[in-house]
């Protein structure tokens, strides 16, 4: 059965590629840790600079750490496919047989397992040391879980498409960040409902039809952005 | 009698037809906006809620207005560019960007300008505002993304996607603040029940939103001139005319 054949051999690339890319990561960890680092740092600034009152950095908590997560998984994104495109991999992507957007999902992915997997273990110690009580740290968790994929691959449209440009990391910024709102909104919008007693279901669900719509379009979008970089 | 369109789709014969239609679009805004600012400054009524106050939404509401729909004609341009491979749509495109975003700052700062007398604010976080200013980001996004890449061809496809990303996600952007707002914010102020408006301010309003409509289409056009210039500058036809040009 040809079809089933190439179906599997289909699913065998991507695993190629998930496990390369995860391979290279786990070779240099440095770059796990500095996103990591980035993320802590950036959280326990406002206390320093808000003051240490428990119940104003609780109010606070759930839009610090998720701003905070998105800065940071938005200084990862520079890596998604730079090195890639310096050392000619990213050519040889683009000439496989496979379509180029499942290849994009599977790079992607192996992106969130390294840089986004690891803010959303951290979070929930952020949390405690802002004071968020342990139901708005499980919602904090969940969210986060279904937010930043979405990031990464809103993110991934933008780096396909600054690939190689100069002044690339502001740029990435500018483009990027805009397109970060409505993940930003439900995400801390969820764990603040949670805080203040409303329930967090509808900000959760509609967290999920973005990281729904974004699974289906933005792998397109970068597919093509890709094919445009790289002419 | 059909008129041949696609002629119009290639830079050398859409060159002449701007030049011949910009001073009209020039001169009809010029008309336009003297006489709807003749009448929103002295004719129109005097509100009896907001005063003098509320003259400035004649700049305000036009300006926001446009700032909307300019980048879903910048986006159309953008993808029909990247559909057909068209020079000339993503040069509209590219020549709407600064005008759209400069309609989005007028309509912020005018916006700034009524809410001091009315909401005591120069700024507030309202839904309108806060999407407003978000447009804008996207706007310069855009800009400086072409601004960015040198080749003209990729700045265009990049560009394009770019538009499109950004026209898909606006609305969805817009719900969301929209949410935020009625969750974060107990009193805000709502548009939504104005008080019927007197027949010269609406007649005042649509003069000035078709003034802002000509200006778009006049500065729009001067800029896709000097765009096609630019990039078809090494073609026969270029060179003919700056030749004729210097005789």
């Amino acid at each position: 059965m040809p079809a089933a054949q190439g179906q599997s051999g289909m699913i065998a690339v991507l695993m190629v590629v998930l496990r390369r890319d995860l391979t290279l990561a786990v070779r240099r960890m440095s770059d796990v840790l500095t996103t990591l680092f980035f993320f802590v740092i950036v959280v326990s600034l406002f206390p320093l600079g808000v003051g240490p009152e428990m119940a104003v950095l609780r109010e606070i908590a759930p839009g610090v750490i998720w701003v905070a997560a998105l800065l940071a998984s938005m200084l990862a994104l520079e890596r998604l496919f730079s090195d890639d495109f310096r050392d000619g991999a990213l050519e040889q992507l683009l000439l496989l047989p496979q379509p180029l957007s499942l290849l994009v999902l599977s790079k992607v992915l192996a992106h969130w397992l390294i840089s986004g997997a690891p803010l959303v273990l951290m979070a929930p110690l952020l949390g405690m040391q802002l004071g968020l009580s342990w139901d708005a740290i499980q919602v904090l968790l969940l969210t986060l879980l279904l937010g930043t994929p979405a990031m990464s691959l809103i993110g991934a449209v933008g780096a396909a498409l600054t690939l190689g440009l100069r002044g690339r990391g502001v740029l990435l910024a500018l483009l990027v960040l805009p397109l970060y709102i409505p993940v930003l909104i439900f995400g801390a919008g969820a764990v603040e409902a949670s805080v203040s007693g409303l329930g967090a279901s509808a900000h959760v669900f509609l967290l999920g039809a973005v990281l729904v719509l974004t699974i289906c379009f933005a792998p397109l979008a970068t597919a093509m952005a890709l094919k445009i970089s790289m002419e | 009698m059909s008129i041949n369109w696609f002629k119009y789709s290639s830079p050398v014969s859409f060159y002449p037809l701007a030049g011949r239609l910009m001073p009209w679009f020039t001169g009809v805004t010029l008309i336009l906006m003297a006489i709807g600012l003749y009448l929103g400054f002295f004719v129109a009524p005097t509100d009896y809620q907001q005063g003098e106050a509320y003259r400035i939404m004649f700049v305000h509401v036009p300006a926001a207005w446009m700032s909307m729909f300019i980048y879903l004609v910048m986006a159309a341009y953008a993808g029909l560019g990247l559909a057909f491979n068209t020079r000339l749509s993503s040069m509209m495109a590219k020549a709407l960007a600064p005008t759209g975003a400069m309609f989005t700052v007028v309509a912020l700062w005018t916006g700034a300008l009524w809410g001091k007398p009315m909401w005591g604010a120069w700024w507030v976080w309202d839904a309108r505002l806060t999407s407003e200013l978000i447009l804008l980001f996207l706007y310069l996004g855009f800009m400086s993304l072409q601004a960015a890449i040198d080749d003209p061809r990729r700045a265009a496809r990049a560009g394009a996607v770019l538009a499109l990303v950004g026209a898909v996600n606006v609305p969805i952007i817009y719900f969301s603040v929209k949410w935020w707002n009625t969750l974060h914010q107990g009193a805000s102020i709502s548009f939504d029940k104005a008080p019927s408006m007197a027949t010269t301010m609406l007649v005042t309003l649509l003069i000035m939103s078709v003034a802002f409509w000509t200006y778009t289409i006049a500065v729009v056009l001067q800029r896709v001139r000097c765009e096609i210039l630019e990039r078809e500058r090494h073609s026969d036809w270029v060179i003919a005319l700056t030749q004729e040009k210097q005789a």
